[in-house]
């Protein structure tokens, strides 16, 4: 029951730890919620569909297909955050001037709440069906179906608690301050999961990831809580590969530049339309 | 939206994929079975790259989990998957079967 724990808690947690960083960066915009527990639903079924189609998966592509799917998957979920940073990079901004709160112009709608459901549903789904495989093969081996339900239940119990710790954690920080802070994480996470999609392309031989560019492993492993924590959070590797960081680096550079160039496009464009919206 | 992400880190990619060109003609064969690894000590020439067919003998799942070579994937039960390794420095890499950590275990020792 342990081991079920302790898998299922890993693979929980990052899953919680996104949700909670999108619940807080869409804290009181309306409809979020809904669009947050349509994203959790979907994951969920999503992880069972993948879950029972793993063996097609990987099959396909050559015998590479999980490999391609999940850096497919991943890079769709760095898309649709870099997508919402750039949005709020441009709105935020446009308001400033006018005395409003970034909050009450996410309030006031038109905010892209689909793409951080999708966010959501993809987490769920990933780290989900790896659930589903290791739950379903111990549940099937013998004395399995408890630990797997007990364990399933008090690992799943732990990633959220996690999770919610994180959320209610951003809460504390000022309101002014906190879309500043989500901000910055939502890109840190895009960042992050397109340094992870790198590993997986570089499974499939699509690209080759380079030279390990140091080992902070003594210093704090990614196997540790800690590290998984941050992995997920900031996109921490402790062995990074030239191509990891590249990609990282750029998709935060991306962010950056996209966000401001819009925001200045806006700016210009669309003083009366933006106080009139 | 991909493009602008991907093009640097494609270019960068390119700057490395000599490595990959020759591939060892024949798989490593590897079978997970009672959820160990068999062998469980795989020696590789250093510098060259090569592929692992993992044949899962159980018939539960099992993830192919390797930090030190920078690889996980899932191997269904009685399935089997291929797992390809780039040009490796001489050293120890370990790998575990991560729904099974305490039993299924083994290294990769590039000379």
């Amino acid at each position: 029951m342990i081991a079920a724990l302790i898998i299922v808690f890993r693979e929980v947690l990052e899953a919680a730890l996104i949700v909670g960083i999108v619940l807080a960066a869409t804290r009181g915009t309306v409809g979020a919620g809904r669009w947050i527990a349509a994203g959790i639903a979907g994951g969920i079924a999503g992880s069972a569909v993948v879950a029972a189609f793993a063996g097609t998966i990987s099959g396909t592509l050559d015998g590479y297909g999980q490999e391609i799917f999940n850096a497919a998957v991943l890079l769709l979920a760095v898309a649709m955050l870099a997508w919402h940073a750039v949005w709020m990079a441009a709105h935020g901004r446009q308001l400033a001037g006018e005395m409003r709160s970034v909050g009450e112009a996410v309030r006031r709608g038109g905010r892209p709440l689909y793409a951080l459901a999708l966010v959501v549903g993809l987490a769920v789904m990933r780290e989900g069906s790896e659930t589903v495989l290791f739950l379903y093969g111990l549940a099937a081996s013998d004395g399995g179906f408890a630990a797997a339900l007990s364990g399933g239940a008090l690992g799943l119990a732990g990633g959220v608690v996690v999770g919610a710790g994180l959320y209610l954690g951003l809460l504390r920080i000022p309101p002014r301050h906190l879309f500043g802070v989500t901000n910055w994480m939502v890109a840190l996470l895009a960042a992050g999961m397109a340094a992870q999609a790198m590993s997986f392309l570089a499974a499939a031989d699509l690209v080759v990831l380079g030279p390990e560019l140091w080992d902070s492993s003594a210093l704090l492993s990614q196997d540790g809580l800690a590290g998984r924590v941050l992995h997920t959070l900031v996109g921490y590797i402790d062995r990074p590969t030239a191509v990891q960081l590249a990609a990282y680096l750029a998709t935060l550079l991306f962010i950056q530049l996209a966000g401001r160039a819009v925001a200045g496009r806006q700016r210009r464009a669309l003083p009366q339309a933006a106080a009139a919206e | 939206m991909f493009r602008p992400i991907l093009g640097p880190a494609f270019a960068a990619a390119l700057a490395f994929s000599g490595a990959t060109a020759a591939l060892a003609a024949e798989p490593i064969e590897l079978t997970i079975k009672d959820h160990r690894f068999q062998p469980d000590r795989i020696e590789v020439p250093a510098g060259k790259p090569f592929e692992l067919l993992v044949r899962n003998a159980d018939a539960t799942p099992e993830e192919f989990d390797s930090h030190d070579l920078h690889r996980e994937k899932v191997i269904m039960g009685n399935g089997q998957a291929k797992i390809r390794i780039g040009a490796l420095k001489p050293g120890e890499y370990a790998f575990v079967g991560e729904f099974h950590e305490d039993t299924a275990k083994g290294v990769i020792v590039a000379k």
